[in-house]
């Protein structure tokens, strides 16, 4: 089938794309975006998160044909041309990543997480990310790294 | 690759101190491309007529085959090849250090999952679909599932032909255990038995890569691994080619721990890239990745330990039984560490340790971070416990009379040379400030979080220590050496330092130090690091917490012939000799003349180029019979203290502080160290309270991450943290390999606050909630 939507605010289509693909399959292999990672593709570690009109979801969990004429943000998405979010720029300044292989999902997700809740507390960002594994930091840095992004898009920092 | 160094803000050429050098912070050079989604991960490669390949794998853990059909497979439309062990080109088997795994299964296989054939196809699902048709005749038969008895039944059934027991090292000290003058001398005697679970490396990238087949015959490989050229020495002769044909090139690695020491998709995707002619991906998915790496040895181990009413340690009695699986891979250093670290950090004046690695049709295990050295210093810390409860005394004091200063001597009689103030180390972490009691009106903060598991009631608190020591370097007479290659030239109208090697950042910031040695060293800021690959010496493998010290010493290294070889050309230039030159700030510095000129200067004749290999120093191998040796190239320890609350009820645990003490010699990057200290004891609690692969009947029960569960944000406690720099003056910079001791330390502490919360006598980690309720009526 063909599947035609918006990523990044671009217009994407993707053909002969089989029934049982994945949005994460189609954003990876088809569209040129792997940005989005693969590390378990059955919805536990969340490093595939993408905004799905403008909610955060499993990239793998998402039928491809589900996308159909609709919106998707991935972690290319986010910088403005060469200028990093907040949330990229403080997730490299505070040492929250390491392989980086979580890193992606991490950043929608915490993306997603200071747009609804300018000051989030700390166990809000634990709550926020608890569906994120990062297996390299132990996620003291991640913590870091969103609470400053947080105060830096407050115009606090 | 990135090849990018970080950014930096101008700095006065006249400073002497380079900005982003040793000591400093600089970020990540890779850190730009990851927060972009631009690095590209093995797994992201991609070519324009590039193909699938897939893995059939056993569903029994033992079993002949008496044939392979693959002729409906390669009828399946898309289908390209399918390969079994009669395709491999050259030899059949490989294997880290024994060479017992066959590429492809030949007549039999020895565990779940191991590989039986491959297929290429223009697409995954296509792969996936052609495995099923492929027929395989297997005659199952019972597997070998204890490893006790491996070792010890005469007639348990052989895995391999030539026995059971991959390795039994002995460690003979003083008088054996059981005699009587020995016993004399204890007023207490403890015995307990030990349980290590197995846990998996789980690291987020899965096993990929991208294999394209050349016009000479050979194969460029784009793989995750934690050393190319251990790699190449496997490869080549399976593929049978000669090693200059397999060109390897390190792809992005989305994090290692061990489980990229062994091949995966290596052989694999070159075997299906070489037949059909066009470039091959391989991916697993996470399942798969379950079955496609090597495990962390579950262990049994049982200590028995005499000591003095003042608690001095008088005897240990150890066995320890390390579950190898199918296949050798790193067992036999994994229990080379188990034996030489068995009684840990403590001077024992008798001692008989008996370790054994065996091969059972388990899951196979090999290297993970700690090496062997984990599972012991799960024993060994539980005992000292145990030894402390029994006489009456506190947990920091009995280890405090007992732990190594610099001097002691460990149970190999390897004099411990270097600083060791571990003692201190127990008195600084006992002075943090504990965590203060739970705040239970926010249901976060207790065991079963927003489950509604408890409003405090039922909770108890509970505090444990830990100390770990971990072998830094490969041990036992293995010249581990690195090589590095340094370019410094004119780039338009600035100098730059180009750093080669071919170590593998897996995400613990080694290019990030390598950048920073470089800076220091040259006195330049602009520094680049070159994509890892083969066409470079050998770095060693990025494991055993040795890349900082390797191959960081042999950056150091060849930087100190660069500036030499700029020191000989001025000087040819100004036709004299000088004996007090130093680079500073781009600019060539005597000491007694001041400025004598610029790297641009210099330069402009050319680039100057170094190549050098670093050497650490020689180690010696364990005596087969008594354990005697220097067997290690250095020592690091950690010590860390655990704060659990526990709802004794239901069995819920909330881990509420870690706090860590660490001695790394040198602080290099202390960002990324920490980073590493953080990461490591994550693990560690993984493996203390949930982290185990299930086996049942040599079967993997939860080859998922729903069902093998990693820490999460939840679950990680604030660390509170001090790192000291007690300088092992044989080190570059006196560093201490980092990475490995808190995995050691984290997971005894947490154990032994549980203890201390609920008075059980836990034996086993991980602990689950039905180990803490178990006999409870009320539960």
């Amino acid at each position: 089938m063909r599947v035609t939507f918006t990523v990044n605010g671009r217009s994407a289509e993707a053909d002969d794309v089989w029934e049982g693909e994945s949005l994460l399959y189609v954003l990876r292999e088809r569209v040129g975006l792997p940005g989005s990672k693969n590390a378990c593709e059955q919805g536990e570690c969340g490093s595939c998160t993408v905004y799905l009109d403008d909610v955060p979801v499993c990239s793998c969990l998402v039928a491809a044909g589900q996308v159909q004429d609709r919106q998707v943000r991935t972690v290319e998405g986010l910088a403005d041309g060469d200028r990093l979010d907040p949330v990229q720029a403080c997730f490299i300044k505070a040492g929250a990543v390491q392989c980086g292989f979580c890193t992606p999902g991490l950043l929608v997700q915490a993306h997603d997480l200071i747009e609804r809740n300018p000051e989030p507390s700390d166990p809000e960002i634990r709550e926020a990310l608890a569906g994120n594994l990062c297996r390299c930091t132990g996620y003291e840095k991640i913590l870091d790294a969103v609470r400053e992004a947080a105060a830096i898009k407050a115009g606090i920092a | 690759m990135p090849t990018r160094a970080p950014d930096r803000a101008p700095r006065d050429l006249n400073q002497s101190a380079t900005t982003g050098g040793v000591g400093d912070s600089p970020t990540r050079p890779d850190g730009s491309l990851k927060v972009k989604g631009e690095f590209a991960y093995s797994s992201d490669l991609f070519m324009d007529d590039m193909i699938w390949g897939a893995t059939l794998r056993s569903p029994h853990p033992r079993a002949l085959i008496h044939s392979i059909d693959v002729a409906a497979a390669l009828k399946l439309p898309g289908v390209y090849a399918v390969l079994t062990h009669e395709d491999v080109p050259g030899h059949k088997f490989y294997g880290l250090d024994t060479r017992d795994q066959p590429v492809l299964a030949v007549g039999q296989v020895r565990h779940q999952g191991e590989p039986v054939a491959l297929v290429a196809a223009d697409h995954p699902e296509t792969a996936r679909r052609a495995l099923k048709l492929i027929q395989v005749d297997y005659e199952v038969q019972e597997p070998v599932v204890d490893p006790r008895r491996a070792v010890f039944d005469p007639q348990c059934p052989l895995v391999h032909d030539d026995g059971n027991i991959v390795r039994h090292q002995p460690v003979r000290v003083g008088a054996s255990p059981d005699d009587p003058a020995v016993r004399a001398q204890c007023a207490v005697v403890v015995s307990g038995e030990y349980e290590v679970g197995i846990q998996d490396q789980a690291f987020l990238g899965p096993e990929s890569g991208l294999a394209i087949p050349a016009e000479d015959g050979g194969v460029d490989l784009y793989v995750a691994t934690q050393w190319i050229h251990w790699d190449l020495l496997q490869i080549a002769p399976c593929l049978g080619l000669p090693e200059e044909k397999v060109r390897m090139t390190l792809s992005g690695v989305g994090g290692a721990f061990g489980g990229r020491e062994d091949l995966s998709m290596e052989i694999h995707a070159a075997m299906l890239a070489l037949r059909v002619g066009k470039p091959v991906k391989m991916v697993y998915n996470r399942e798969e990745s379950f079955f496609g790496h090597v495990h962390r040895h579950p262990a049994l181990m049982t200590y028995t330990y005499g000591a003095t009413a003042e608690g001095k340690l008088v005897f240990a009695d150890v066995e320890i039984v390390l579950d190898g699986g199918g296949y050798a891979s790193a067992t036999p250093n994994v229990v080379g560490n188990a034996a030489s670290l068995g009684v840990g950090p403590y001077v024992v004046p008798n001692i008989k340790i008996d370790a054994y690695g065996v091969y059972t049709n388990n899951p196979p295990c090999g290297a993970m971070r700690g090496f062997g050295a984990v599972q012991a210093c799960f024993a060994y810390e539980s005992m000292m416990d145990k030894l402390a409860a029994e006489l009456g005394l506190d947990p920091v004091t009995i280890r405090q009379r007992n732990v190594v200063a610099q001097g002691d001597k460990l149970a190999t009689g390897q004099v411990v040379e270097a600083p060791a103030p571990v003692a201190e180390m127990l008195d600084t972490l006992k002075a943090l400030p504990m965590p203060a009691p739970a705040d239970t009106s926010d249901l976060r903060n207790l065991p079963g979080s927003t489950a509604n598991a408890t409003h405090g009631e039922g909770v108890v608190r509970g505090v444990g220590y830990g100390i770990g020591v971990k072998n830094i370097c490969f041990s036992e007479d293995f010249d581990d050496y690195s090589t590095a290659r340094v370019r410094l030239e004119l780039l338009g109208d600035t100098v730059g330092a180009l750093v080669h090697t071919a170590a593998a950042e897996v995400g613990q910031g080694l290019i990030t130090i390598e950048a920073q040695i470089a800076r220091t060293e040259l006195g330049v800021e602009q520094v680049s690091i070159h994509p890892a690959d083969s066409s470079v010496g050998t770095a060693g493998s990025s494991s055993a917490s040795r890349q900082s010290y390797m191959t960081g010493g042999a950056v150091k290294t060849a930087c100190e012939a660069v500036r030499a070889a700029v020191f000989e050309r001025i000087a040819q230039d100004h036709g004299r000799a000088y004996d007090d030159l130093s680079l500073a700030g781009g600019k060539i510095v005597s000491h007694a003349e001041g400025v004598i000129g610029t790297l641009e200067e210099v330069l402009a004749a050319g680039p100057i180029e170094q190549t050098r290999e670093y050497h650490h120093h020689r180690t010696q191998r364990m005596d087969p019979f008594t354990g005697q040796g220097n067997s290690h190239t250095q020592l690091a320890f950690a010590v860390h203290r655990a704060v659990v609350d526990v709802d004794v009820e239901l069995g819920l645990i909330k881990v509420v502080a870690l706090d860590l003490v660490q001695d790394v010699g040198k602080i290099m990057n202390r960002l990324s160290l920490e980073g590493q200290l953080h990461g490591g004891s994550a693990q560690g609690l993984g493996l203390a309270v949930m982290e185990e692969i299930q086996v049942r009947d040599g079967k993997v029960r939860n080859p998922s991450f729903t069902d093998y569960l990693i820490p999460t944000i939840l679950d990680m406690p604030p660390m509170r943290m001090e790192i000291l720099e007690n300088a092992d003056p044989r080190a570059p910079y006196g560093l201490r390999g980092a990475g490995e001791p808190p995995t050691l330390s984290s997971t005894p502490a947490i154990a032994a606050a549980i203890r201390d919360a609920t008075g059980l006598d836990l034996r086993r980690v991980p602990i689950r909630p039905e180990d803490l309720t178990e006999g409870r009526t009320d539960a």
